[in-house]
C-alpha cells in the first residue's frame, strides 16, 4: 500500500511537472472557476438577505432594540431606560423614536366634492434629527431636500413610498402630484395640522421609506402626548458582546417587564432566517450544479488524458507498476488540480471579491448585496470540490487502468 | 528454465475464429539466449507475449522454474513481472514524462527499493552501457538508439531472471542495432536468460539458438 502510494507519487509529481503547461493551467482554472461558482452562488444570495439584515441594522434597529410589549402600545418607563443606556459607556449611539398611525392628505385645498381624496396612512416618527442622522445616516438617503434638523417645525420628511412619483406600482396607495415644498395634511386621532414637505427619503429597508418622519418635539406638540415614553429605541453598541451585556442590565433592572429588549438576532423576524437558509440552500444547489459540471469535465480530462496514455499505462503494467500504483498517480494528480485550484480560488475570494463587493456592494432594490464567505463553508466547499475531483479522476483511470495490458501497450 | 507445452492462443473477432499458436512446445534453458524467428504472422510475437506474461494463453502450459505461470492471477502476474522478468520493446517504451534515470529506477522503486538507491542504482547501470551522461534526459531528448539503450537498462536493472525482447532493433539503424545487439550479447556473457524475436537473420545468429515459428507452430 505504502509503496504503492509512493510509486503513485513518484509518477504523478513528474506527470504535473512535466506536462504542458497549457493544459495544466486549463484544468486549475477549470477548478478555480467551479470553486469561485461555488461560493459565489451561495455568497450573493446569502449576502443579499445578509444585507438586507445589514440594512436593517444600521438605519432601524441596531445591535439591541426597546419596543413595547405585545399588548403595550408604548415603551414604559422610556426615561429611566433611556437613562441607563446613556450612562452605558458601550453604547455608541441610539435613537428614540415616537411612532403614531397617521393620515396623510395632499391636494385638499384644491380638490372638488367629486372627487377621491388624495390621501394616504402611514406611521408618522418623531425623532430627534441630529441623534436620528448619527444613528442610520438618514440625511444621506434624501432623493429630494433635506433631512430634518433640530429646532425644525411645520415641516415633514416623507419615505418614498408614500409619494406616487416614486412608486413603481399604481396599485399601492401613495400621494399623487407631491413634491418638496408642497404642503399637506397630517391627521392624528382628532388633531390635524398642515406641514410643508422638506425632503423626500429613500432606503433600503421598506419601513424607513413606509414612514414619515417630523422632529420629536413638534411630533410631542402636535400629538398632544402626555408622556415622554417613545414607542421605539435603537441601540448601537461598540460590539456584540456589549449588546448582550446591556440587554442583560435592562433586564436584570426589571425593564424587560415594561418593554421587549432584543438583540438585532432576536428581533430579526423569523421569515427573514427562513429566506436566508432557503437562499443558502438555493445557493448550494446551484453550487452543486457546478460542481457536477465540473466534476464532468475533469472526468473527460482525466479520461481522455488516460486513454491517450492508454499505451503508456500498459507499459508500467507491464514493467511490473501495480494497478493502485497507476490509480494513486491520477488520484494525486486531480488533488493537486483541484487543491490548486481551490486555493487560487480562495485567494481570489478573499483578496479580491469580498474586499471588491465591500466596497462596491451589488445595488439590490432592497439591500446592498455583499459577497458572504465565512472560512469554514469556504473550506467544507473546498473538500467538496477536492473529494469530488479524485473521484471524476479516480473512474476513468480504474477504467483504463483494468484494460488487457498488452492491448494497451499495443494499442489494440 | 522455461517450459511451454501444447501452447495455443486464438483470436476472436465476431464470429471469426483466428488460431494464432498451434501448440507450441519450447524448452529454454537458464542463461540461454534464444532467438525466435518467422515470417510475418509466424506468430513469435505472440509466443513471447504469452511466455512473458504480458498475455493470456488460451490454452496449454508455462513453467517458469517450476512456476505455473499461466495459473496466477492478474496482482500475481504483475508482481511476478516485476520481480523475475525484463522487457525491451520495439519502440523503447520509456515513459516520456521520466528521465532516464528515473526509468529505469521505476521498477526498483515498485520492488520497495529507497529512491535514493534506486537513482545509485539505475545511474549504475546506465553507466554500465554508456549512458551516464544522459541520465537526466527525458526520452524525448535522447535518440532512438539511446532510448533503445535506456530500455534495456530499465529491464535488466532489478535483475531479471529473464530478459524479454520484441525486435529490440526494428527500429533502429543499422550501428545502432548492432550496439543493442552487442549489449545482449554483454548481458548473455554475464549469465542473464535472454529471449528475442527478431526477423533480422544476423541478429538472430547471435543468439545461442533460433527457434523458427511458421503458421503459428514450431518448425525448427
Amino acid at each position: 500500500m505504502l509503496k504503492d502510494i509512493q510509486v503513485g507519487w513518484f509518477l504523478a509529481y513528474r506527470q504535473v511537472k512535466r506536462s504542458s503547461i497549457w493544459t495544466t493551467s486549463l484544468i486549475v482554472f477549470i477548478m478555480t472557476l467551479t470553486f469561485l461558482n461555488l461560493v459565489m452562488t451561495s455568497g450573493i444570495l446569502v449576502g443579499l438577505i445578509i444585507g438586507i439584515n445589514q440594512e436593517f441594522k444600521t438605519r432601524l434597529n441596531g445591535d439591541l432594540t426597546v419596543s413595547p410589549l405585545d399588548e403595550k402600545k408604548q415603551i414604559e418607563k422610556t426615561t429611566e431606560i433611556l437613562s441607563l443606556i446613556r450612562s452605558n459607556p458601550d453604547v455608541t449611539v441610539y435613537s428614540t423614536r415616537y411612532i403614531e398611525g397617521a393620515t396623510l392628505e395632499a391636494g385638499y385645498k384644491t380638490r372638488k366634492d367629486a372627487d377621491e381624496p388624495n390621501k394616504v396612512g402611514a406611521p408618522l416618527v418623531g425623532i430627534n434629527p441630529v441623534q436620528e442622522d448619527a444613528f442610520g445616516g438618514l440625511s444621506g438617503k434624501m432623493i429630494e431636500g433635506r433631512f430634518l434638523e433640530a429646532g425644525d417645525s411645520n415641516v415633514v420628511v416623507l419615505g418614498k413610498n408614500l409619494v406616487e412619483k416614486y412608486q413603481a406600482d399604481d396599485s399601492i396607495p401613495a400621494l399623487k402630484n407631491v413634491a418638496t415644498g408642497d404642503k399637506i395634511r397630517i391627521k392624528i386621532g382628532d388633531n390635524t395640522k398642515e406641514y410643508t414637505i422638506i425632503g423626500i427619503i429613500q432606503a433600503k429597508a421598506d419601513v424607513i421609506s413606509g414612514r414619515a418622519y417630523m422632529a420629536e418635539g413638534e411630533f410631542l406638540k402636535f400629538t398632544g402626548a402626555v408622556n415622554y415614553d417613545a414607542d421605539e429605541i435603537g441601540i448601537k453598541t461598540t460590539n456584540d458582546a456589549a449588546a448582550l451585556a446591556l440587554q442583560r442590565t435592562l433586564k436584570e433592572n426589571g425593564y424587560g417587564q415594561f418593554a421587549k429588549i432584543q438583540t438585532f438576532e432576536e428581533g430579526t423576524p423569523s421569515f427573514v432566517k427562513d429566506i436566508a437558509t432557503l437562499f443558502g440552500t438555493l445557493g448550494n444547489f446551484f453550487g452543486s450544479i457546478g460542481i457536477v459540471v465540473a466534476s464532468i469535465t475533469l472526468f473527460i480530462v482525466v479520461f481522455i488524458n488516460a486513454v491517450t496514455r492508454r499505451k503508456y499505462i500498459g507499459i508500467l503494467k507491464g514493467i511490473g507498476v501495480s494497478e493502485r500504483s497507476i490509480e494513486y498517480a491520477y488520484v494525486m494528480q486531480s488533488f493537486f488540480y483541484s487543491v490548486i485550484g481551490s486555493g487560487i480560488g480562495i485567494a481570489i475570494t478573499y483578496g479580491l471579491l469580498v474586499p471588491f463587493f465591500l466596497a462596491n456592494p451589488i445595488d439590490f432594490p432592497f439591500s446592498d448585496g455583499i459577497l458572504v464567505a465565512p472560512i469554514d463553508g469556504t473550506l467544507i466547499r473546498m473538500g467538496i470540490l477536492v473529494f469530488t475531483a479524485i473521484v471524476a479522476g479516480y473512474i476513468p483511470a480504474k477504467m483504463i487502468v483494468r484494460q488487457n495490458t498488452l492491448n494497451a501497450i499495443l494499442g489494440r | 528454465m522455461i517450459t511451454v507445452r501444447n501452447l495455443t492462443k486464438t483470436f476472436q473477432e465476431g464470429e471469426l475464429i483466428t488460431k494464432v499458436l498451434k501448440g507450441i512446445d519450447l524448452d529454454i534453458n537458464t542463461g540461454e539466449f534464444v532467438a525466435i524467428m518467422g515470417r510475418s504472422g509466424a506468430g513469435k510475437s505472440t509466443v513471447l507475449y504469452q511466455v512473458s506474461l504480458l498475455d493470456h494463453p488460451t490454452g496449454g502450459s508455462i513453467m517458469i522454474d517450476d512456476v505455473e505461470v499461466t495459473a496466477l492471477s492478474t496482482t500475481e502476474r504483475t508482481q511476478y513481472r516485476l520481480n523475475n522478468l525484463g522487457y525491451v520493446f520495439q519502440d523503447y517504451a520509456l515513459i516520456p514524462e521520466l528521465t532516464a534515470k528515473e526509468n529505469v529506477a521505476l521498477p526498483l522503486l515498485m520492488q520497495g527499493m529507497s529512491k535514493d538507491k534506486a537513482y545509485k542504482k539505475a545511474i549504475e547501470v546506465l553507466a554500465s552501457i554508456g549512458l551516464q551522461d544522459r541520465a537526466d534526459h527525458l526520452p524525448a531528448k535522447l535518440s532512438g538508439g539511446q532510448q533503445q539503450r535506456v530500455s534495456i537498462a530499465r529491464a535488466v536493472a532489478h535483475e531479471p531472471k529473464i530478459l524479454f525482447a520484441d525486435e529490440p532493433t526494428a527500429n533502429l539503424d543499422s550501428e545502432s542495432g548492432q550496439m543493442v545487439m552487442n549489449l545482449f550479447q554483454d548481458l548473455h556473457k554475464k549469465g542473464q536468460t535472454i529471449v528475442m524475436v527478431t526477423h533480422e537473420e544476423e541478429y538472430g545468429k547471435l543468439a545461442d539458438r533460433i527457434v523458427r515459428l511458421s503458421d503459428g507452430q514450431v518448425v525448427q
